[in-house]
């Protein structure tokens, strides 16, 4: 039964619902597994106790005959940032060490009913601020391919748990990219909504009205099954869509039905494909735009004359929403109390408590959004910023005129290693050309796996896009294009990464000649 | 270039809270003016016939009923204080005023 | 600034025109708070009316509570201002400990209520129109009580305790423009005005609007420029005003304090001044400074409020009257003149009053009560009239009487009885046995024994000197210790000296 961690949670679902196998043994699988693997990959912060007793709860329930949801027993790992009654949530920082939310976020209040099984929090960078989960409070997670390079950000840890197969799903959270791009780096998928497809309440804030909630996985059906237990309208959340969603796992089956792709338009960006992409990045695209052409899509190339502006907005609206949103961590309420020597004033404590608490991309964008929205500088930083945001949407108003879709690389480049980019934030910043226009302008993106570069062997990453409240169509054209690509490899991708457990066993039998 | 100066540094992290040590408020100040240098190119496009976006998807008038829901209890309230005293947030001396 | 160095008013007068400008926060009374559910109630335990939100919870989000909403445009067309179209909340960011999220959500650049105008009546009368600049929605912070020190001040505490049950809590904020022409009715105009913002959100049911609760506070900002000067003088903002009283005694303190500086060749600070009700001075609190860069920018987790002209139409069909039209219906329908009319007025009774006749009571019985004993006896406790009794039981107090239940006399102890708490006017006068008399036995017993005792005034009376009966009348309703109907008691002295 230890092949039960490679399986997909669409078969794992229906092994359980046939009940071949129990929530408990799907659960214990993936528990020992993290226990082999976790303390080399470390995508996760916290290993939740309850994972067993939950999974016993929803084999008795099934064993009663009640009526449980597709993902009954599935397992679940759960980004550290979003707010869980029964683990610590920390969102990977110091100031929120221990600190354990009297409320579980409404997308992990919808896990539980729906009788998934959470088996911990993933980690991060901190408070979602990286594209690398190097500024993870608790140490940075490794990449299931190569355990010295990156694993994306923000959400490594959920990238790297379903690409180490430690859980099948997981939820992480996206403001420019933090599911796309470590999607993209450790040849999983992952899917930003529509900004309001899914509830916000719950989930620690970087910049609200960037961020979105969603499904990470090693399927693009297994994404969609889990973005319809979580998504859907929530009173909590204001910015919460009213509408009714169709089901994303049965447009992900509609992709598989052979002809899906014939007669989508299939906008190319020429501003996300140029320089500064990795040439195996390039290449792996190109081919895949040929695949696409072959099934019959009509491939387009529209432009984005302000995409370029992106980059820019983002690093003013994101930091000002962040010193704002971040405010609340003061000592006071909930969270690390640090008092200067010999006692001090309240607000010395605030600013002790947050010089030791915040690590260094926290504090530098926290004074940059604090500059931002300054007396006199509103208008030519935040105020410019979100005019540049109308443009955006504009461009995007414009390419869906022209295509169904629109495509580009999920990022420039493979996975780099720890250490290359750190102490240049710019160019950690400019990692998130590809996905940060899709949440500038709300509209969904997936990334699925484009291949490896052949330059060194590593995962490229697809990003799709579509426009607003349009989620079922990537879920469509994904799994078509998902069918196409693992026709060509003879398999899943993940299938061609190291197998972690091997190495160890490799270990041993060497240490025994 | 950009205005970024230590004592502008040392002012925001005044109003962000946030203590700095003199070695940080000069690496800052080098970081966040290569940073705005670079983000202030959105001027060159805002002009002002293009309106503002503050959010990505419109909505108005997102409204709650006004009924009551349910309280945290008070263990719940103060299960993650630093410090309280039975049923409020203890905090030290402030050095300001009423607000 | 001590009392003794203040500049006389009238000559303060002389040489400055003062400016005056005024926040008044109103807070609401609707049953949940501003943006979550928790509930809106004055007086619970500490941090037990709390959801995530109050806290400001990390992923915690806020939702417009809809009825706050409606309050708030209904004030808005009672100030005779026009509704926006759309309007939206802002963060107001600053660190504070009873802050929970560290920003208020408020509203700044659009507000939901701006361009309009109150009518206020002065004490003689005369009315004045002041321009009201814009009125928006906010949230009330949490309580801070400081500890040690000695005078519980935050000056000198060594700790702070937080309480956040008052977080959240839905206000309307209303400015006015700068108001000239005042002169020397600035003082008494601020008290008005205050009074009259309270007396509209009362009608309106909006609030509860007790100042000594905090439902309704006063910033009073006062500027003075010498005579002839166009440019506004720099202006201090006084916060901590809660009372009527306060608001017009605080106006007129820093009249004399700014002229008294200014008289000298000093410079007004632009500040923040605290007024302290037991010595009738401000002190100087917190300059307005480059640190008050509060960085607003739009919520971004909540969406424009835009009301439709439906509901605008529906919310203005239902306003009360204006505060002043209603005056001058009551004081039609009421028969009262200028000056009976203007003494409820300006005691502040005229809700109570109102609601006194609409229990029932004749509006000159109702008058008499409030501005009389009651007003009375609030004074001499120092407290409101409204929180000492209930329309309801004046009413019925005032019904005993003319039911011929009670005299005057008795009903004054009765009233007592009611301030003291033991119960409705039915319930003390069974309580304390105060019925009127009306058994003509026990009062001619009274009236025999009267007229044995004083022979020469039998005599008189006898004569045809009826006003001699007073004397007998007088010694009739001592020995029954005012439990006697004084005009059933004549009637029976007469009949019995004819016998």
């Amino acid at each position: 039964m230890s092949d039960l961690i490679h399986k997909p949670a669409s078969e794992l679902a229906d092994l359980l619902a046939r009940r071949e196998v129990s929530s408990v043994e799907v659960t214990q699988a993936h528990l020992d597994h993290i226990e082999a693997v976790d303390g080399d990959v470390h995508a996760f912060l916290h290993v939740s106790d309850a994972a067993l007793a939950t999974a016993a709860q929803v084999d008795a329930a099934r064993g009663d005959g009640a009526r449980l949801g597709p993902l009954a027993g599935v397992p679940v790992a759960i980004k550290d940032v979003l707010c869980t009654l029964d683990m610590p949530s920390t969102a990977a920082s110091k100031i929120l060490e221990g600190w354990i939310p009297p409320y579980d976020a409404t997308v992990v209040r919808k896990l539980r009913e729906a009788h998934l099984v959470p088996l911990g929090k993933t980690n991060m960078d901190e408070f979602a601020m990286g594209s690398s989960t190097e500024h993870s409070a608790y140490g940075p997670t490794r990449n299931p391919w190569d355990l010295e390079r990156i694993p994306g950000g923000s959400g490594g840890g959920s990238a790297a748990a379903v690409s180490a197969y430690e859980a099948p799903l997981a939820l992480g959270s996206d403001t420019g990219g933090s599911i796309r791009q470590p999607a993209a780096v450790t040849g999983s998928v992952g899917m930003k909504p529509t900004y309001g497809g899914v509830s916000r309440y719950g989930a620690i804030a970087l910049a609200s009205s960037l961020d979105q909630v969603g499904p990470v996985a090693r399927s693009v059906l297994d994404a969609g099954l889990l973005h319809d237990v979580i998504g859907g309208h929530d009173p909590r959340d204001s910015t919460s869509l009213p509408d009714v969603w169709p089901s994303f796992a049965d447009a992900a089956r509609a992709g598989l039905t052979g002809d899906a792709l014939r007669g989508v338009r299939v906008g190319v960006v020429k501003e996300l494909n140029g320089e500064g992409f990795q040439a195996g990045v390039r290449q792996r695209f190109s081919e895949t735009l040929e695949l696409l052409a072959e099934a019959g899509a009509e491939i387009v190339e529209v432009s984005a004359p302000h995409f370029e502006y992106a980059v820019s907005a983002y690093y003013l609206i994101l930091p000002a929403e962040a010193s704002s949103n971040l405010a609340k961590f003061d000592s006071v309420r909930f969270g690390l109390r640090v008092a200067p020597e010999g006692g001090g004033t309240v607000e010395q404590v605030m600013a002790a408590t947050r010089e030791v608490g915040f690590g260094d991309e926290v504090k530098r964008r926290i004074i940059l959004g604090t500059y931002a929205l300054s007396a006199g500088y509103y208008d030519a930083y935040y105020g410019s910023a979100q005019k540049v945001r109308t443009l955006i949407q504009r461009d995007f108003d414009a390419a869906f005129a022209q295509a169904d879709v629109l495509v580009s690389p999920a990022a420039p480049t493979t996975a780099f290693k720890f250490g290359e980019k750190l102490d240049d934030p710019l160019a950690m910043y400019l990692n998130d050309i590809t996905t940060i226009p899709a949440n500038l302008a709300g509209v969904p993106g997936i990334g699925i796996p484009m291949g490896l570069a052949p330059e060194d062997g590593l995962p490229t990453g697809l990003q799709i896009m579509a426009p607003l409240r349009q989620d079922a169509r990537l879920y469509t054209v994904g799994a078509a294009i998902e069918q196409l690509l693992e026709a060509r490899w003879g398999g899943p991708l993940l299938r061609q990464a190291p197998d972690l457990v091997a190495g160890e066993m490799f270990a041993a039998r060497e240490g025994a000649v | 270039m950009s205005e970024i100066t230590p004592d502008v540094v040392r002012h925001l992290a005044g109003l962000a809270r946030i203590g700095l040590t003199e070695h940080e408020i000069e690496k800052l100040t080098g970081e966040l003016g290569a940073i705005v240098d670079s983000v202030a190119k959105v001027s060159e496009v805002a002009t002002p016939d293009v309106p503002a976006t503050s959010h990505p998807v419109p909505l108005q008038n997102v409204f709650r009923p006004d009924v009551v829901g349910d309280p945290l209890t008070l263990e719940q309230v103060l299960s993650g204080a630093p410090e309280h005293d039975g049923s409020r947030f203890k905090v030290s001396a402030i050095l300001g005023e009423e607000q | 600034m001590a009392r003794a160095e203040l500049m006389d008013f009238d000559q303060a007068l002389e040489l400055f025109e003062p400016v005056l400008g005024f926040e008044v926060h109103v807070e609401l009374n609707t049953k949940t708070k501003m943006f979550s559910d928790a509930p809106n109630i004055f007086g619970a335990e500490p941090n037990t009316a709390l959801v995530p939100l109050d806290l400001g919870l990390p992923g915690s989000l806020p939702v417009v509570n809809e009825q706050a909403v409606r309050y708030s445009i209904s004030l808005g067309l009672a100030l005779g201002c026009s509704i926006a179209e759309s309007s939206r909340f802002a963060r107001k960011n600053y660190f504070y400990p009873d802050l929970g999220k560290n920003y208020q959500i408020s509203q700044y650049d659009e507000p939901i209520a701006y361009e309009g105008s109150v009518e206020v009546e002065l004490e003689d009368g005369r009315l004045f129109t002041i321009p009201i600049e814009r009125a928006h929605m906010e949230e009330d912070a949490g309580k801070l009580t400081h500890v040690g020190g000695a005078t519980g001040r935050i000056q000198g505490a060594e700790f702070s305790l937080v309480d956040y049950n008052r977080a959240g809590v839905p206000l309307v904020e209303i400015v006015t423009k700068p108001i000239f022409g005042a002169e020397k009715d600035a003082p008494e105009l601020a008290k008005a005005y205050v009074g009259t913002i309270r007396d509209i959100v009362r009608g309106l049911g909006i609030s509860d609007a007790r100042m000594e609760r905090g439902n309704l506070r006063c910033d009073a900002n006062v500027s003075l420029r010498p005579r002839g000067q166009e440019k506004l003088g720099t202006r201090t903002e006084t916060k901590n005003v809660n009372s009527l009283r306060s608001v017009e005694r605080a106006v007129r303190y820093e009249i004399q304090r700014q002229a008294a500086i200014l008289a000298a060749g000093g410079t007004i600070t632009q500040e923040t001044r605290h007024w302290h009700e037991d010595t009738g001075t401000t002190s100087a609190g917190r300059p307005k400074s480059d640190a008050d860069d509060y960085r607003y920018f739009p919520e971004p987790d909540l969406l424009p409020v835009v009301p439709s002209p439906a509901l605008i139409q529906e919310l203005r069909d239902a306003l009360p009257e204006a505060p002043a039209t209603m005056r001058r219906r009551l004081k039609a329908d009421w028969g009262f003149t200028d000056a009976e009319f203007r003494d409820i007025v300006n005691s502040n009774l005229l809700i109570e009053v109102t609601e006194t006749v609409r229990e029932g009571a004749a509006p000159f019985q109702a008058r008499k009560w409030w501005t009389g004993e009651i007003a009375r006896i609030a004074n001499a406790r120092e407290v409101e009239p409204g929180t000492l009794v209930s329309p309801h039981d004046v009413s019925e107090l005032i019904a005993l009487v003319e039911n011929g239940d009670l005299t005057d006399r008795l009903a004054r102890q009765v009233l007592e009885g009611v301030i003291d708490g033991e119960g409705s006017p039915h319930e003390v006068v069974e309580a304390r046995g105060l019925r009127v008399v009306s058994d003509d036995s026990a009062l001619l017993a009274a009236i025999d024994e009267a007229l044995a005792a004083q022979p020469d005034v039998l005599a008189k009376i006898q004569d045809g000197k009826v006003q001699a009966a007073g004397a007998i009348i007088g010694a009739v309703m001592k020995a029954m210790k005012g439990t006697a109907d004084a005009a059933r008691v004549r009637e029976l002295v007469l009949e019995r000296a004819q016998q």
